[in-house]
């Protein structure tokens, strides 16, 4: 893509992200203004009360003086009540304390505003990219856009950009307020601050590749201790502990040093710092006592130059630093951007929420992943409703790429065939209302980190107790879950329970039979069950199907015997199609497995 | 899984566990420590030059000792920064090499530690431990202690000051601090707490998005994106209410110190403002204190509020580095052997193969069920045992004990008539190559992993390791050949390309007893048989124990162990297994047609 388009997308993305947060943004910059004025007065007070009010001399003509003291009721007035001035004080800094605080609360409410609102459009985003998208990125990667570059996100705008503002805003005022004091000493006072920012960029920048440098190395430390602990037995089955200790050691040394050799920078560049402001300083001491001797200045207004001077000293320093790691946000916002930019799954078709329960035929579907070679050759064969279809194939032979274009999942092209449930073609057909009446077991089903009762009952809004157990037991899961001492309660990955593959899959039966969907679609489904358990659930799932129609993706004659009509699928091509007492007999393939789990062939080979 | 947190606390803080760590760096702390103190008393002088310059240069109109004043502030700035520079310095050295020092030992502890530790823990927990702990701990004693020191001798030094100065103005002014102390402290226990359930609400939110992508394809076709999306949208809603809450804490927090801070400014004008009539300078001076005073104290705040959170880190590492192996040589045995880190392989004697399970019964630590009782076995050198069952049937215990990461509850196994205790870990694991059933390698190069367990392998050596194994093909497929890099875990490699790879490994040690855990996941056809040929090939002329699932491997072996539920329920070879009709058959037979028809469909 062009790098122009590209900008504009992020510039569009980012806009999209603010909205909602802008106006509190603004607020808080608004505050940030209030309180950096309220930082300006308090020297101005102060000065008063030297300059006009304890000096006997005639004092400051500076109007703004005039009018601060006049306001508080006359050089005179004041002279006797001083307290007036230190009460005045205590107002400048509740008007800080108060737009200090309103500057943080709304700062943080904008900021994470705006960190939830890219995190649910993220996550909305992701979850409405296509089935195909999936498959093809990598999740680890993803997960990091979405949390840590979020985050390096969130911080350019909430703390980066909020800073520079602020710290702008002051470093003006204080100008401003200075020079309505004496110019030449603003400029002296003024002299080391692009000196100080000059100094504090070139630093970052230049330090920015080693701190990098320690990053990645702290990585490399914290990856060898992570491999030696999930490769454990690895290590002690060779004897490699000392190997490992040393590796771990010299790694360890070799990030240490780094920092040492970064300490030496670091401790210079905060001591010249230092000195660099110190002399500042120093500076407006010796030339603010030479004004002041020469008359052309009043010691009021030399104690606030001070005060001024050390109110920016650190916030110059640190204006080096962010105005030096800028650039970093562009990274993520580019890698946020890539993912933004997937188009998420569109209803293409007439979106008709036609009836679900007809029959379901497949009509010359011919489909390819991705122009690569043709995975499914005129497939046709029909559904009637309430039947139970059996479809038997080797791998690759596209029995489960057939279950994902009725479901939607790949989009089956124009003219490709077609695929129709109770005559209406599915390209016709809402894919949510599609997908809503099809219950699909995937082979390797994810179980979500809930409870097992959550589990089964995650595409309920409220989960019935008595449904969960009733589907439960028609998975036979119901026992297993009681032998758990949490029973239903008990909570599934990292943080409970780890279950097998087989009841990993009762499970996702469960979940499945619970949505009682017309049509249902079991892909390999009992592959982790052990052969009794197996045969368990087949009898009570039989019992359980009804009028839905139902596919069952086996290799298993046992589980296939029971269906109303068998298709035999190799390379993408129907082979064989009709009942098991046909196709038993018939000489094909189907008859040579059933040869084979009859048993008697093992008899033979053993 | 998390072992349940003891909440035995430490005196002190558990300081006490940390002083060790400090003596290697007594030199760099003591400079640290003098450093900021020395540079914050400096620090404290700096409000007394401009005193000088407002009494005595302004008030008294004269610029007579300008020169002198210039060269001492000047001279203050410098030392104050040499100071800085040298405590800063020395401060990372104290640092990172507490650091540095606490996770070697937690690291080296742990390549001691049983494996019922690591069944017991998490990855995640243990590495938490070596990495995060150590660095909270090391930033205390030297980041948290060193600004304390400076901090608390500001206050203490600007105190004085302003007491040998001006007593009664110099007591109002501190009056302020004890009202501020408490509020700060107040705020800081609440705000300690609030981020501690913010941390926890944001890796709740990652566990969400990892579920939200990882689970995606399964969310499809349960049509739950919207109910996914909705309890997503809930949770960073929580985050973000959460959030703000402790903004408000935090600015409350800003607000009373920026408020303190002008407090004591109003009492120095409403009460001192009248010194300024005569000394000027001792008014702009205590203006600085005022104001100065207020940051002092939160840093100390801050500080108590570190050491007292790190307490935990203090306790989990101790808790770490106290645990005791299950499995430990005896002193003898070290004595003549040596321990894992320094072997004595001069006096290791040449190990034949024979394998002797005497009587054995054995239960897991965790466990309250014995899965072997009164089990014996004899396994001559070059035998070949293969274990089967069903998954998580507990098949592996075997190689568990042979390997020596359990030990027997009651009875012996011998190893070529010896106790396996009489000998050294080490010397067992050196004479045993392990093949894991899920293949784990180390991130480098091809070349790195192979010689994992024997890094003085010849080229030559590597070559026939990796033509027994028939990977030699598959290897010069890769980039480099032998020098591609596998990416973290092997993550660039397929599994098959994973499982010959840790196959050649394993054979490269030329070991006497080889344990293979054949693996179960599906790889594809010509890997499987490569893998196939390549086991009957490597079992030759050793003494193999293999957890099996390939019948091939199964038939030719000489004894069967049967498994189900954890125990042993059949023995004997294949035909008079078969012959029984019992589990074995069943499961042969099982397997027999997955097999057959898999190969008839493909």
């Amino acid at each position: 893509m062009k790098e122009k388009e590209k900008k504009q997308f992020n510039r569009k993305l980012l806009m999209c992200f603010l909205k909602g947060s802008k106006r509190i943004f603004a607020l808080s910059m608004l505050m940030a203004a209030v309180s950096a004025l309220a930082d300006m007065l308090s020297p101005q007070i102060v000065r008063l009360a030297v300059d006009n009010v304890i000096s006997h001399n005639s004092g400051s003509s500076d109007p703004i003086l005039v009018k601060l003291s006049s306001f508080l009721g006359g050089t005179d007035y004041l002279r006797a009540n001083i307290w007036v001035l230190a009460l005045s004080l205590i107002a400048v800094a509740l008007l800080k304390a108060v737009s200090i605080y309103l500057f943080r609360v709304s700062n943080t409410a904008a900021s994470e505003k705006l960190t939830k609102t890219m995190r649910d459009t993220l996550f909305v985003h992701v979850e409405h990219l296509p089935f195909s998208w999936h498959m093809k990125h990598r999740t680890g990667d993803i997960i990091q856009r979405c949390t840590s570059d979020i985050d390096t996100l969130k911080g350019f705008i909430s703390e980066q950009m909020t800073s520079i503002f602020r710290i702008v805003i002051l470093l003006a005022f204080s100008i401003a307020f200075m020079s309505g004091m004496n110019v030449p000493l603003t400029l002296i006072a003024m002299a080391p601050v692009p000196v100080i920012l000059a100094y504090s960029v070139s630093f970052h920048k230049k330090i920015g590749a080693a701190f990098l440098d320690c990053d990645e190395n702290e990585g490399k430390l914290s990856s060898i201790a992570q491999e030696n602990l999930t490769g454990v037995r690895v290590v002690r089955a060779f004897g490699r502990e000392r190997q490992e200790r040393d590796r771990f050691f010299a790694q360890n040394e070799y990030y240490t040093g780094l920092w040492m050799k970064l300490a030496r920078p670091l401790s210079m560049y905060w001591s010249i710092g230092d000195v660099i402001s110190g002399t500042q300083i120093l500076l407006i001491t010796v030339f603010g006592s030479v004004f002041c001797i020469k008359d052309r200045m009043l010691p009021g207004e030399f104690i606030a130059f001070l005060s001024y001077a050390s109110m920016l000293t650190w916030p110059v320093r640190m204006l080096g630093r962010l105005i030096a790691e800028m650039s970093k946000a562009g990274v993520s916002i580019d890698r946020i951007a890539d993912i933004m930019r997937s188009k998420e799954e569109k209803e293409t078709g007439k979106a008709l929420k036609a009836p679900m329960d007809g029959d379901i035929v497949f009509d010359n579907v011919c489909f390819s992943y991705d122009n690569g070679p043709e995975v499914l050759k005129n497939v046709s064969f029909k559904v009637s409703k309430g039947t139970t279809v059996g479809i038997l194939g080797g791998t690759g032979s596209g029995k489960s790429t057939l279950m994902l274009l009725l479901d939607k999942l790949y989009e089956l092209p124009e003219s490709n065939g077609s695929i129709t449930v109770g005559g209406t073609d599915i390209r016709d057909i809402e894919t949510k209302h599609l997908r809503e009446n099809i219950g699909m077991v995937l082979q390797e089903p994810y179980l979500f980190s809930r409870t097992i009762a959550e589990n089964i009952a995650i595409t309920r809004e409220k989960a019935d107790m008595k449904k969960i157990v009733e589907a439960s037991r028609a998975a036979c899961l119901d026992e297993t879950v009681k032998a758990f001492s949490k029973g239903y309660e008990t909570f599934v990955g990292e943080r409970g329970v780890t279950l097998s593959g087989g009841q990993k899959q009762r499970a996702a039966i469960a979940r499945t039979l619970i949505r009682d969907t017309p049509i249902l679609i079991f892909d390999d489904s009992l592959s982790a069950v052990d052969t009794e358990t197996d045969a368990k659930i087949r009898a009570s799932l039989e019992k359980r199907f009804g009028s839905a129609c139902v596919f069952l993706i086996s290799h298993r004659i046992t589980t296939l015997s029971r269906a109303d009509n068998i298709v035999v699928l190799d390379k993408g091509r129907v082979i064989e199609q009709g009942s098991h007492d046909t196709l038993k007999n018939a000489g094909g393939l189907y008859q040579k497995i059933c040869e084979i789990q009859s048993g008697a062939e093992t008899e033979a080979a053993v | 899984m998390k072992k349940s947190e003891k909440k035995a606390r430490l005196p002190f803080f558990g300081i006490g566990k940390i002083l060790p760590y400090l003596k290697n760096y007594k030199k760099a702390l003591t400079v640290m420590l003098i450093g900021s103190l020395v540079g914050s008393i400096i620090d404290i002088s700096v409000p007394l030059f401009q005193r000088y310059a407002l009494n005595h240069f302004i008030s008294g109109g004269t610029l007579d000792t300008l020169l002198v004043f210039i060269i001492l502030y000047l001279l203050i700035i410098v030392s104050c920064a040499a100071l800085n520079y040298a405590s800063t310095y020395q401060g990372t050295a104290v640092e990172v090499g507490v650091d540095k020092d606490l996770r070697n030992d937690a690291f080296e502890h742990l390549q001691t530690l049983s494996f019922s530790y690591f069944n017991q823990n998490s990855v995640g927990y243990i590495h938490s431990r070596v990495m995060s702990d150590t660095s909270r701990i090391g930033t205390l004693v030297s980041w948290t202690l060193l600004d304390s020191i400076w901090q608390l001798s500001y206050l203490v030094g600007a105190s004085a000051v302003m007491l040998s100065l001006n007593a009664r103005l110099a007591l109002l002014v501190l009056a302020v601090l004890p009202v501020t102390v408490l509020l700060f402290s107040f705020f800081q226990a609440r705000l300690t707490k609030l981020n501690r359930e913010i941390r926890e609400q944001n890796s709740v939110i990652t566990g969400a998005f990892n579920e939200g992508i990882t689970g995606a394809r399964t969310i499809k076709t349960l049509v739950i994106e919207e109910l996914m999306g909705r309890s997503f949208t809930a949770e960073t809603e929580k985050q973000r209410k959460m959030t703000v809450k402790a903004a408000r804490m935090r600015g409350l927090f800003a607000s009373t110190m920026h408020f303190a801070s002008s407090l004591a400014l109003a009492i120095v004008l409403w009460k001192g403002g009248i010194i300024a009539k005569t000394q000027i300078g001792t008014f702009s001076l205590f203006m600085s204190y005022a104001q100065g005073m207020m940051e002092p104290v939160r840093w100390v705040v801050d500080a108590i509020s570190d050491l007292i959170t790190t307490q935990v880190n203090i306790e989990r590492l101790d808790r770490l580095l106290h645990t005791e192996p299950d499995v430990t040589d005896s002193d003898e045995v070290i004595a003549i052997y040596g321990d894992s880190f320094e072997p004595k392989k001069e006096n290791w004697e040449p190990i034949k193969g024979d394998i002797k399970f005497d009587d054995v019964s054995f239960k897991y630590p965790d466990g309250d069920e014995y899965v072997l009782e009164h089990f014996s076995l004899d396994i001559p050198f070059g035998t070949s045992v293969a274990i089967v069952g069903e998954t998580g049937a507990g098949k592996s215990t075997l190689a568990n004990l042979i390997c020596r990461f359990y030990e027997p509850s009651t009875g012996r196994i011998l190893i070529d008539g010896k106790d396996l205790k009489e000998r050294s870990q080490l010397w067992m694991h050196s004479a045993i190559g392990y093949v894991l059933q899920s293949p784990h390698l180390f991130s480098g190069t091809v070349r790195e992993n192979l010689l994992y367990g024997n890094p003085d392998a010849s080229e030559k050596q590597i070559n026939e390791a990796l033509k027994l194994v028939s990977a030699e093909e598959m290897v010069g497929r890769l980039e480099n050949g032998l020098d591609t890099d596998v990416g973290e875990g092997g993550d660039m490699l397929s599994t098959g390309e994973k499982q010959l790879i840790c196959f050649a490994r394993a054979v490269l040690t030329d070991p006497r007893i080889l344990v293979l855990d054949e693996a179960t996941a599906s790889v594809d056809t010509l890997t499987e048989q490569k893998i196939q040929a390549a086991v009957e090939k490597v079992i030759k002329g050793r003494t193999s124990i293999i957890i099996a699932h390939r019948l091939s491997t199964v038939r030719n072996s000489d004894v069967i162990l049967v498994v189900q539920n954890g125990k042993i329920v059949e023995r004997g070879k294949h035909e008079e297994l078969m012959s029984e009709r019992g589990f074995y058959y069943r499961l042969y037979t099982r397997q027999y047609e997955d097999e057959a028809t898999f190969s008839a469909l493909n």
